[in-house]
């Protein structure tokens, strides 16, 4: 037995009655299934993730990848069945390019399978996750011949991908690069020989599949300085023969492993390329851009992770909350010992869960078909419709990515609180989902750049409008919210946390271009704000779908739906004044004050 | 090779499950799934069809509303084909009605050279239909199979009994019933899910298959009354002083496991 429940009728909600499926699958990109289809899809998914990957959960934690001398790096034994049967799943390729055996389902389709594989397996699902991203770098800036020879067998995940960015000097900078790339036209036309040392490289080498194709970013001759001069190549860890055999193995290889807090199941690895053969993906000097290219989904899915373990976790809390008993809840007989669920702050610790659960997942699945939307409105030659959704993708992308890792990492704490001092034992595996979540806030761009990201770059989009736009949204649903029995507290936050964010959008306007110090020392608690209020107008609109339909599913979707409003969303009030505040006082002290105490 | 697999769809097991009051019966108007231990029989009969080098695994079924997402299940898996029995008039059917029902639908597929079922289903347990479908079809029945191999024109089959196993040899066509764990069920693929939405199921009425009575009326039984099943005692709690291990010798001795 699994100790993971997919929650499908909570994804179904999510999907249909807050992110819009329906209107996903109507279009013509997307006509290859309707709604039952992708009901029916996540069902067997579901299925085959939690009695197949999640068991393999521990195992990675407590038994993890190794690196072994010599350089090869070995997965937990149960890691290697499961992802065999990943593989003849075919999960992997259901969004993807018919033409290369995908399933051209809608993106929001593969994420919520991404969100139960991450939730049964964080460390396992990297290994696809990052397989996705190169595969979409290939597919959109690789040639025809890059994307026939790799792109099938990426697909079916026969052979995994990478990233290979960062470099010991180069982290958050990526245009520090110094990798190297030389022409090796001796070798093949077109061939380049790269050389350098990239670390903290995700599933880098491992021995579950039988090929892994590096992305590598590196700086040919004469290239100019920062991220203008970086290029994207193509580098196999083993040569693909004419007839699509394996051939010799390239120079690259793995130095060593990371020793990590968390997603031990997940090697991080410490690649080097001594003149290892490649190609170059798009052209010379465009590596960024084709970074660019899969950023948003990349951000997404990290994003995903923070819902994720925190439903993961949950699931556990609740568990326990539930067999565990100990002292007397108010009301319960003299004597008795009641399970601690009854007690009411275990209760406002399971329901803060629940309902930022709900709330992300919300958030999440409706950037996911934010994506869709703008890629079916790009297909029906809407370019008006396209702007509107490419703009919603580009405002929710940082709000999905930090907001969900950070409340993700505050979620599994909460769940291990729930288990009392058996959280803090490690055999009771609630504090693996805190340790694993960490790594989420920080990689895929830190959240500190995500906030930067929202200042910078989304408040600048159409001068704001497009914040204010989605706050208009929510502030439309404000009467019909106040209507449904029980919802008028929530309204009134809904509608008190709108005018905040419009305050602070205001601000952040006005400053931006006067005082980028201060723009940017608030940008942290502003993307907290906003986000905050974008899940509650979100879960406004599932509380409209549900009401009215008198059963028990639909109450409980409406009562955690208020509990965010009541209890969650006041807590973004406190917030405004920081936004406001100058950003001076953050150099209040000097860095030598703050060493001297 | 054609195979026929019997395949039940039950409510969720993993749902709490409700009594209807009215009438003592399983209420089965929600979501159902394919029975886990259909999955073995179609499992065996894939690989068997696999094993000949050609035919095909057909699937039939019966249930009291038009549900059909267990049998796409056993579609996805990559089962051709269904005959589905649905009618309201079915509700309250005992084994023997079912098993006519179930006999009549692998008639209307024109037979097969093995027809397969699970030895009982997880949410009926009467454990009878199997034997009942091969006596109305007259066909050879073999029961408990653990193995299963196809010789020709013949069935070998390795039938699990208390201390160990039969070896039972019989002519085809035939029908068997397979336990859990006769081979290891595939999960559909995202391929073989998708596949499955255009595979026919034909949906027909147990009228059409000439089966009259059924439900309530055709049931040699009814169920005079439901018990709530005795709650489980809370366990003996043995303190270790040291000599605690002789106490759970002792307990054991009793059961007569050692």
């Amino acid at each position: 037995m699994s100790d993971y429940t997919p929650p499908l009728a909570d994804i179904k909600f999510a999907m249909e009655a807050i992110a819009d499926l329906g209107a996903i699958v109507a279009s013509d990109r997307y006509s290859g299934a309707d709604e039952a289809t992708v009901e029916g899809i996540l069902a067997e998914a579901g299925r085959f993730i939690a009695e197949v990957i999640a068991p393999a959960n521990r195992d990675g934690d407590t038994i993890g990848s190794k690196w072994q001398p010599g350089g090869k790096v070995t997965v937990p034994p149960s890691f290697e069945g499961a992802y065999a049967k990943w593989v003849e799943s075919g999960f992997g390729a259901m969004s993807f390019d018919p033409d290369f055996g995908g399933g051209g389902l809608p993106w929001i389709a593969s994420i919520a399978v991404q969100e139960m594989l991450t939730s049964a397996n964080m460390g396992f699902s990297l290994c696809p996750l990052l397989t996705q991203g190169a595969i979409e770098a290939i597919h959109v800036h690789g040639s025809d011949e890059q994307k026939a020879t790799y792109l099938p067998k990426m697909l079916t995940g026969e052979w995994t991908g990478t990233m290979n960015l960062t470099e010991p000097q180069a982290g958050s900078d990526v245009g520090a690069v110094i990798s190297k790339a030389e022409p090796a036209d001796d070798v093949a036309p077109g061939a380049w020989r790269i050389s350098g040392q990239k670390i903290y490289i995700t599933w880098g080498e491992h021995d579950m599949a039988s090929n892994i194709v590096h992305l590598v970013l590196a700086r040919t001759p004469g290239s100019a300085p920062g991220t203008k001069g970086i290029s994207m190549f193509l580098v196999p860890k083993f040569f693909v023969n004419a007839d699509g055999s394996l051939g010799d193995r390239n120079s690259v290889q793995c130095l060593s492993t990371e020793h990590k807090m968390g997603i031990h199941g997940s090697p991080t690895c410490v690649m080097l390329y001594e003149d290892a053969i490649g190609w170059l993906v798009g052209g010379e000097n465009e590596g960024m851009r084709n970074m660019f290219t899969m950023m948003n989904n990349a951000r997404l899915s990290v994003g995903l992770q923070g819902l994720a373990l925190a439903e993961r976790a949950y699931q556990q809390a609740l568990q326990y909350s539930v067999d565990r008993q100990q002292g007397r809840a108010i009301g319960a007989p003299a004597g008795a010992s009641s399970p601690i669920i009854e007690h009411p702050d275990v209760r406002r610790m399971l329901m803060t869960q629940r309902a930022w659960i709900d709330a992300l997942r919300a958030l999440i699945y409706t950037n996911a078909a934010a994506i869709d939307l703008g890629a079916a409105a790009r297909t029906a030659g809407d370019r008006d419709g396209a702007r509107t959704w490419q703009e919603l993708t580009e405002l929710l992308i940082p709000l999905s990515k930090s907001l969900s890792t950070d409340v993700g990492c505050e979620m599994t704490s909460l769940a291990l609180q729930v288990h009392g001092g058996m959280g803090f034992v490690e055999e009771t595996g609630a504090a693996q989902h805190v340790r694993d979540i960490r790594i989420s806030p920080i990689y895929e761009g830190t959240n500190g750049i995500q906030a930067a990201d929202l200042v910078g770059r989304k408040l600048a989009m159409r001068g704001g409008a497009v914040i204010t736009d989605l706050l208009d949204e929510f502030d439309g649903r404000g009467a019909a919210l106040a209507r449904v029995e029980g919802c008028a507290a929530y309204a009134e936050q809904l509608s008190h946390a709108t005018a905040l964010c419009r305050t602070a959008t205001a601000h952040l306007g006005e400053v931006a271009a006067t005082d980028p110090r201060t723009l940017l020392s608030a940008s942290s608690p502003y993307l907290r704000l906003l986000g905050t209020t974008v899940c509650a107008g979100l879960l406004a609109k599932g509380v409209l779908a549900a009401a009215g339909k008198d059963d028990d599913y639909h109450r409980a979707r409406i009562a955690s739906a208020r509990f965010f409003g009541e209890q969650i969303l006041p807590t973004v009030s406190g917030l405004l004044p920081s936004i406001l505040a100058s950003g001076a006082p953050l150099y209040g002290l000097s860095a030598s004050q703050l060493a001297s105490r | 090779m054609n195979v026929i697999v019997c395949v039940k769809q039950i409510p969720d097991p993993a749902l709490p499950g409700a009594l209807d009051p009215a009438t003592n019966t399983l209420k089965r108007d929600g979501k159902l799934i394919l029975d886990e231990s259909d999955s073995y029989g179609v499992e065996m009969a894939l690989q068997l069809v696999d094993a000949a080098g050609g035919g095909e695994v057909s699937l039939v079924s019966m249930a009291p509303n038009g549900e059909v997402s267990g049998m796409r299940t056993a579609l996805a898996m990559g089962a051709a084909r269904g005959v589905l029995v649905s009618d309201p008039a079915l509700q309250g059917s005992d084994a023997l009605t079912t098993a006519k029902v179930l006999a009549a639908a692998v008639r209307r597929l024109g037979g097969a050279d093995l027809v397969i079922a699970a030895t009982e289903s997880s949410d009926g347990y009467t454990g009878t239909v199997p034997e009942q479908m091969a006596e109305l079809l007259g066909l050879p029945s073999v029961t408990f199979a653990k193995k299963v191999a196809v010789e020709g024109t013949s069935v070998k089959v390795q039938r699990q009994t208390e201390e160990g196993y039969d070896e039972v040899t019989c002519t085809l066509p035939a029908l068997l019933s397979v336990t859990a764990g006769v081979v290891e069920p595939r999960y559909p693929s995202f391929k073989g899910i998708m596949a499955a939405k255009s595979k026919p199921i034909d949906e027909v009425k147990a009228a059409d298959l000439g089966i009259s009575p059924v439900g309530w009326a055709g049931a040699g039984q009814q169920i005079a009354s439901v018990t709530q099943a005795e709650a489980r005692a809370a366990g003996e709690i043995i303190e270790d002083d040291g000599e605690g291990f002789t106490k759970i010798v002792a307990y054991l001795e009793n059961l007569k496991v050692i």
